[in-house]
């Protein structure tokens, strides 16, 4: 009993208090479980940690912003410090907003994090989807996470949207308009959906004190509950590495998360912060002062959203402006088209893993991850998106590109229609040809070395290049990759002579699976024997 | 009396009558017209015309005519008035350099002394809006807060929130408002150069001009300070997303890259 009493006075401070949290929250089997856990190391696996910290900074900087805000509608005249906008009427939201601007202790700042962590947030979290996409880390056991990540994309952009519009300010009071504008377009139910998003008509008295709940509390609650999920899954699934000597689906080669991750990441969080404040330091965003307050008769030109939601004003800015009138009603075309290939467009990167996977028909896990040249088809599907995307981000800026080119609007919306459709369809082809001949260079690195730059001239006066061989390590890693095979469809008679039924399905996929997989969609990696051929002497090479 | 009544049913009664009415409008015309005066002003302002119209017959008649009627590559300017062709001529629009959708901003090219030259030869061809006094458009003691209304409501549709210009249809473009001056921009709004509409007195009165002008000049001009940094060109989202992408995320990406390169790795054998 005092030898008990004797030991517990002798443990440490630090170690009693662990022990302490032990009995009641279990933290050494977790500690144990997950302190030693590896991850690999390369600074693409960071661009998902950019997103996390970016988050992190947007909560912190929104809560202080809070403090402040007033989320009314209610009009006041504008008495602050700033003088071209003295005397105007404004509503309490614009007017809290210039009050954070001018007066509130590092107000300005704090606002300036805040919206810049939001375009970085959005943008890190599509960069850190292509990296998922094209090195294909969405493949099973993987693909809820890729929801996941996709929906946290989505939630991002619109917790963006409704933020945008807080401030009640010239330039989002027009982005509202034209999101109730397309919210009328749609047939039947649209006019109630206004009246019921805005309490009546647009603009109406309640919609900030509406967008409000939504930005700081519903959208960012759901949002974080993915986030721990995505997080949860990352730890529970492990983490890709790429092909290399020593590592295998089964295994994961890093570094333990304990000291060396805790310690890179939590470096790296001050990185991102660090970066995002200095930005926030030295340029403005959203100078609401020179914007103005809205006021439905007024607008200007230039009124674009943030660079998120971009690709939904080009869709509304090429459209041409149809409408079909009916029994009186409007059914307007040039809104509501649009309307619809907004989901479209996401859609279409999000459901690609799982296209992917039913034509492949693989069932297995991957933890190896591909290199982009040898899932040819894969990339050229992403870059056909990634240019899709970026067309319609020329059409949502039209105007500037007219003014900073010197062309016409008027052509570049005609090049945004016709690249809409065109443009996609090249990028496919160009980047799977590109792919391609990046496979059979790694063949020929692998089959007869590296080219050494120098030139040797043999007795008999000929000139040749030395190649040297590449080490085992550069082997493997070049041909660790597996090639599909395009699935048959199997013989058209079964072996009484019947023909077999072929589902329409089963025909698509044999269809799928050749474009994929076929002659033309990729070369064949050098094998054991054509390299031993080779290096066995016969002839240089 | 009784010689002149009894001629007056004369063949001639009516010659002479006529005749009489003639000379006395003519001797009261004589006796009240200003005509000395007016003689002495015109000598100086006919000067002007007359060296106006030799400056415009070398500069300007190819394209807008010998006589000012205007031809198919440049419209008439009768009626332009002098502030227009101080407007187009005092920022170097006018001589254009070539046909195209719009005439841009460029050097000027004729001094001030005959940029009044061209102004009073084009005023004498019609009557049209004087070029303004200072006292007409200098913008102190305007209401600026005013003018920012009135600017959102009647300007920023093309040339964007504090001015900084915008794109109209088949590359016509509304320009930048950064660095023209006060009585430019007032000629601007009197004369609707180009393809801008014009702003006349009376839809938008003298005062209000001013509260314009002072509006532009608070936000967009030379003393301007922009208390969030750099402005990156005042143009709204498409360039703060150019920014966040090229110089966030950039320099994230550019950090991730630098601290993945420098791991614990285990010591090479």
């Amino acid at each position: 009993m005092s030898t008990n009493t004797e030991n517990k006075r002798k443990a440490p401070a630090g170690e009693r208090v662990a022990d302490w949290a032990d009995g009641r929250l279990g933290i050494y089997s977790l500690a144990k479980a997950n302190m030693r856990k590896i991850f690999p190391d390369h600074w693409s696996f960071m661009l998902g940690e950019i997103c996390l910290y970016s988050f992190i900074i947007i909560i912190l900087t929104g809560v202080y912003l809070t403090l402040f805000f007033h989320p009314s509608m209610n009009e006041v005249e504008y008495a602050g410090s700033y003088v071209p906008l003295q005397g105007q009427l404004m509503s309490e939201a614009f007017n809290s907003t210039m009050h954070i601007s001018f007066e509130v202790r590092g107000g300005l700042l704090i606002r300036q994090i805040h919206h810049w962590a939001a375009l970085i947030f959005v943008a890190a979290m599509l960069v850190h989807m292509m990296r998922v996409f094209f090195t294909g880390a969405f493949r099973k056991p993987r693909e809820v996470n890729w929801l996941f990540g996709f929906l946290l994309l989505v939630l991002g952009m619109f917790t963006g949207f409704t933020g945008y519009s807080l401030p009640d300010d010239l330039l989002s009071g027009t982005g509202v308009r034209f999101m109730q504008g397309a919210v009328l377009s749609v047939p039947v139910v649209g006019t109630y959906l206004s009246m019921f998003l805005f309490g009546g008509e647009f603009p109406g008295g309640d919609f900030v004190a509406r967008f409000y709940s939504v930005h700081i509390l519903l959208l960012p609650g759901i949002m974080m509950g993915l986030l721990v999920a995505h997080l949860i899954l990352v730890f529970y699934h492990k983490h890709t590495q790429f092909a290399g000597p020593g590592r295998t689906n089964k295994n994961v080669v890093g570094m333990p998360l304990l000291p060396v991750y805790m310690a890179k990441a939590g470096g790296f969080f001050f990185l991102v912060f660090g970066v995002i404040a200095v930005v926030s330091a030295i340029a403005t965003i959203n100078p609401i002062w020179a914007i103005g307050p809205y006021r439905p008769d007024q607008v200007s030109t230039g009124a674009q959203p943030d660079w998120y939601m971009g690709f939904s004003e080009g869709l509304i800015r090429v459209m041409p402006g149809w409408e079909i009138n009916l029994w009186g009603h409007t059914l307007v075309l040039g809104v509501f088209v649009p309307l619809m290939i907004f989901p479209l467009v996401l859609a279409a990167i999000a459901v690609y893993p799982f296209i992917e996977s039913w034509v492949t028909g693989d069932k297995r896990e991957h933890h190896i991850l591909d290199r982009p040249r040898n899932a040819p088809t894969r990339t050229a599907f992403g870059v056909a998106w990634l240019t899709w995307y970026f067309v319609l981000l020329v059409g949502g800026g039209n105007d500037l590109w007219a003014t900073h080119f010197h062309l016409s609007i008027n052509s570049i919306t005609w090049f945004v229609r016709i690249a809409f459709f065109v443009a996609p369809v090249l990028a496919f082809v160009i980047t799977k040809r590109i792919c391609l001949g990046l496979q059979r260079r790694d063949k020929e690195k692998v089959l007869h070395g590296r080219e050494s730059g120098i030139i040797k001239r043999l007795p008999h006066g000929e000139f040749i290049e030395v190649h040297e061989p590449l080490n085992q390590e550069q082997l493997h890693t070049l041909t660790a990759h597996e090639q599909y095979e395009p699935v048959e469809l199997g013989p058209e008679v079964d072996e009484n002579g019947v023909r077999r039924k072929l589902s329409r399905g089963e025909k698509l996929r044999a269809k799928l699976s050749k474009g994929y997989y076929g002659e033309d969609s990729q070369i064949p990696k050098a094998t054991a024997d054509e390299y031993k051929e080779i290096t066995s002497g016969h002839g240089h090479h | 009396m009784k010689k002149l009544s009894a001629r007056r049913r004369h063949p001639l009664a009516a010659v002479v009558v006529l005749l009489l009415a003639l000379a006395a409008t003519g001797g009261l015309y004589a006796a009240f017209a200003p005509a000395d005066k007016a003689q002495a002003d015109e000598t100086a302002q006919s000067l002007a015309i007359d060296e106006g119209k030799k400056l415009y017959a070398v500069g300007c008649s190819s394209c807008h005519g010998t006589g000012g009627q205007g031809t198919s590559d440049g419209p008439s300017l009768v009626g332009v008035g002098a502030a227009a062709v101080d407007f187009q001529v005092g920022t170097g629009r006018m001589p254009a350099q070539q046909p195209g959708a719009q005439v841009p901003r460029k050097k000027v090219i004729y001094d001030q002394a005959e940029i009044d030259q061209l102004a009073a030869y084009v005023a004498s061809l019609g009557a049209g809006p004087a070029v303004p006094t200072e006292k007409q458009y200098n913008p102190e003691g305007a209401d600026i807060g005013k003018g920012g209304e009135l600017f959102r409501s009647n300007c920023a549709q093309c040339h964007n929130f504090t001015g900084e210009g915008g794109a109209l249809t088949h590359g016509k473009f509304a320009p930048t408002l950064e660095d023209v001056s006060p009585k430019h921009i007032y000629e601007a709004m009197q004369t609707g150069p180009q393809n801008m509409p014009s702003f006349p007195d009376t839809t938008m009165p003298e005062k209000e001009k001013k509260d314009i002008i002072a509006y532009i000049d608070a936000v967009n001009g030379e003393k301007t300070a922009s208390p969030g940094g750099l402005k990156l060109g005042g143009l709204g989202p498409v360039s703060e997303g150019l920014f966040a992408w090229i110089f966030g995320l950039g320099a994230m990406i550019a950090v991730a890259v630098w601290v993945a390169a420098r791991t614990a790795k285990a010591k090479k054998s």
